[in-house]
């Protein structure tokens, strides 16, 4: 038991250490040092992580649920703050995933960020983040998860806008930022709503009240519920509040593939996950959740087909996938939604970081148009990038395979209408295998580009002149800019380990849960689980798991095949398409025009009542009325006492003597 | 002898040190019409004292002075201070602190 406490704050604590020591040392701090610190701690987390799980699996089924209480941060008027954690298997799994992640992709921005010149701020606020999503998943309370959840957002903010001196960055770290304040807001009046009922806020105390004090579908349940998805959607990059996740991508590719795939983004997923004692009491909530995930990984995946930013495309990607895992913990498959967002973690991070490979090799270019015939220049980055599109598309037998039809075939088997959501999950993972090796066909195979050609001869492009990759306008290299030098992983040894790590777990991963032969996710999450109808009862059958597994095989194989025929046999064939839908693909490559929506509906306005408020209520009534009247006020007050102030001497003594002669003349007259 | 000679005689002294420091422009001047106005009290304060046959006017008196000398020694340092800094030794010239 105190093994289990102890690691499981060292595993918190030692991002933040790493956090501290790197902004403290930002002055003296040369060449990679800082990368190696914060790289180090990360792997004290993550063997403090493998301890934690360890020690837990010691325990008997029924102790493992640990409260790691530090102090009361509040314990007043029926409020009982403490600075908990909770160590579980959930907990534990999430923090294990984070942390392993978190170490390789800090060992690969060792080397890519390393002509940077916010090497140090870089990791500095690369460790914060790993703090935060551990405080996170850790959170044993609701407090500490807000905590928490805000944490995850500012670190997101701060790393989105990395390049602070390019206007795309900071604008899209602004709108990432705003977005998630308003899942934050929604995660706090949805806590209220459960602890208005269960009078606590301790997440083991309120599961065990939950019962008895809220009926089936009780509407302040459903209300809070509803609240708490807010904030999920809003963190997980779920329609219609998804907006900023591609824009996020203006960050650097290491922190697109840790924060913005690997595990903020799952934070959404982990929420539902940790609350299902509540999800279970109301399906209606539970249903909204599984079909926003549903309507999610539909539209993300058709975006996906058409976009040309090599790094929007795997963006357009993550959403989709993570439409899967909302699906799935919503519809009661948690142990499924939580283990494709472990396998996703792993190829989703590898192929990010295969993207950030190629575009170094392009030296800062992402457009798809402009890339070609990398496969013999870089065979590592294309090795990875096969590994991890084989896995994303769901080919037998990599991991996103068993994941994702785990996730299908639980959903299938559920009930009536979500077979629905079933269907719409095997459509999207057809147009998952299509667009997946667009991309990787698109970048690697076909004619070799001069950038191309060039590493073939052993030089690696460096541009004469930076540009933004967005909007081409010209940009320095100096702090708050990307650096000058590019690196790719076939040249630079950290970066192939993670990779290679990481391509490894993305092949493997998936054994660790097939049907009926070695649930081991199964095993280790029951204690967590344990009372859930859904994680005892629903079960596909035998039957349907097979015939899944055929029909994800099918799919993912025939949608290769189908890029393979559009992007390398008959090279045409994508405008012949594009000119005979016109209609459909204005609205894909548009992004099913949610970004001109949400601006109509809401920027627009914003920006409208903003300015009548400054013309009206600031100018006239506050400038105008308020300041103005009582300036006018003292000032004609002030005018009239200067006056007596003349300075001549004579004229005090003549007023002093005036007064006295008055007060004298009072005085006789009274007599 | 009436009580009203003597305060005669000190309202005149009053009102002869009121206009000097009125109308005059030396702050030297202005000084000894200071003092003319607080021995014109003095004055009638010792005359008052004098008519109720108690001391406690002649006490006064006392404390009058003192106060006097203090102020005496306070202006002429300001004047000396004036003097050395060449500035004007003139009131009407001296009104920087006008509003």
């Amino acid at each position: 038991m105190t093994t289990v406490k102890t690691f499981a704050w060292l595993c918190l604590l030692a991002p933040l250490a790493g956090s501290i020591l790197n902004a403290l040392l930002f002055r003296v701090a040369r060449g990679r040092i800082p990368g190696v610190i914060g790289t180090f701690f990360l792997f004290v987390s993550f063997v403090a992580a493998v301890v934690t799980f360890v020690a837990l699996q010691d325990l008997g089924e029924e102790e493992r649920q640990v409260r790691a209480i530090a102090w009361d941060i509040a314990n007043t008027a029926g409020v009982d703050a403490q600075l908990t954690l909770l160590v579980d298997p959930l907990a534990v799994f999430m923090a294990l995933v984070v942390s392993g992640i978190s170490s390789l992709i800090h060992l690969y921005s060792v080397a890519y960020m390393d002509s940077d010149r916010g090497y140090t701020r870089f990791f500095s606020y690369l460790n914060f983040f790993v703090f935060s999503m551990l405080l996170l998943v850790l959170a044993g309370n609701f407090l500490v998860l807000i905590v928490g959840w805000a944490f995850v957002g500012a670190a997101s903010y701060l790393l989105i806008s990395f390049w602070y001196r390019r206007s795309t960055a900071t604008a899209a770290g602004i709108k990432a930022f705003v977005i998630n304040v308003l899942g934050d807001v929604g995660l706090v009046l949805g806590t209220y709503f459960i602890f208005r009922g269960t009078g606590t806020l301790d997440f083991l105390d309120a599961f065990a009240k939950a019962p008895d004090v809220f009926g089936h579908n009780d509407g302040d349940l459903v209300a809070g519920l509803i609240l708490l998805l807010v904030g999920a959607f809003a963190k997980s990059a779920q329609v219609p509040l998804h907006t900023w996740l591609p824009d996020a991508m203006e960050g650097p590719t290491p922190v697109s593939a840790l924060i913005h795939a690997a595990t903020m983004v799952t934070a959404g997923v982990y929420l539902i996950a940790r609350m299902w004692p509540f999800f279970e009491l109301t399906p209606a909530a539970a249903a909204v959740g599984a079909i926003v995930g549903a309507v999610t990984l539909f539209i993300a995946a058709t975006i996906a087909l058409t976009q040309t930013d090599l790094k929007r495309v795997i963006a357009y990607s993550t959403m989709s996938q993570i439409g899967y895992m909302v699906m799935a913990v919503s519809s009661g498959a948690y142990v499924a939604g939580l283990f494709h967002l472990m396998t996703h973690a792993f190829f989703k991070a590898l192929l990010f970081m295969a993207a950030g490979s190629v575009i170094a090799a392009m030296a800062g270019t992402q457009n798809l148009d402009r890339m070609g015939g990398f496969r013999r220049a870089m065979p590592f980055t294309f090795g990875c990038m096969v590994i991890g599109g084989l896995a994303l598309a769901g080919v037998p037998p990599f991991s996103g395979f068993f994941s994702k039809d785990e996730i299908l075939a639980f959903v299938a088997a559920r009930d009536d209408w979500h077979i629905i959501l079933a269907v719409v999950g095997y459509i999207a993972a057809f147009m998952t295998a299509v667009y997946t090796f667009r991309m990787i066909f698109r970048a690697f195979l076909g004619d070799p580009v001069p950038e191309a050609r060039e590493l073939e001869s052993g030089h690696l492009h460096h541009a004469e002149v930076h540009t933004n990759p967005m909007t081409g306008e010209v940009e320095d290299t100096d702090v708050g800019f990307p650096g000058p030098v590019h690196h790719i992983a076939e040249r630079e040894l950290p970066m192939k380990v993670a990779m290679g790590a990481l391509a490894v777990g993305a092949v493997i991963a998936g054994f660790l849960q097939i049907p009926d032969v070695t649930e081991a996710i199964d095993h280790f999450l029951e204690p967590t689980f344990a009372g859930s109808e859904f994680f005892e009862e629903l079960d596909p059958s035998g039957g349907l798991t097979a015939f899944g597994l055929i029909l994800g095989t099918v799919l993912s194989l025939s949608g290769i095949a189908l890029a393979h025929f559009i992007w390398v046999r008959r090279p045409g064939t994508a405008e012949r398409v594009r000119e005979r839908l016109a209609p459909l693909y204005g609205l894909f490559v548009n992004k099913w025009y949610f970004d001109e929506l949400i601006d109509a509906l809401f920027v627009r306005p914003g920006r409208l009542l903003g300015a009548v408020a400054q013309s009206v209520i600031e100018r006239l009534f506050v400038d105008g009325g308020i300041t103005g009247g009582a300036t006018s006020v003292v000032r004609a007050g002030s005018a009239a006492v200067r006056a007596v102030q003349t300075g001549f001497l004579r004229n005090y003594v003549g007023l002093i003597v005036l007064g006295m002669v008055a007060v004298t003349v009072y005085f006789l007259l009274q007599t | 002898m009436n009580i009203g000679w003597y305060l005669v005689v000190s309202a005149l002294v009053f009102a002869i040190g009121a206009g000097g420091v009125l109308t005059r422009r030396n702050p030297l001047v202005i000084l000894l019409c200071l003092e003319l106005m607080l021995n014109a009290a003095n004055l009638a304060l010792v005359a008052f004292s004098r008519m109720h046959g108690n001391g406690d006017g002649q006490i006064f008196a006392i404390i009058v002075m003192v106060v006097a000398a203090c102020e005496v020694t306070v202006g002429l340092g300001m004047i000396v201070a004036l003097y050395r800094r060449r500035l004007p030794i003139d009131v009407d010239e001296l009104r920087a602190l006008h509003g």
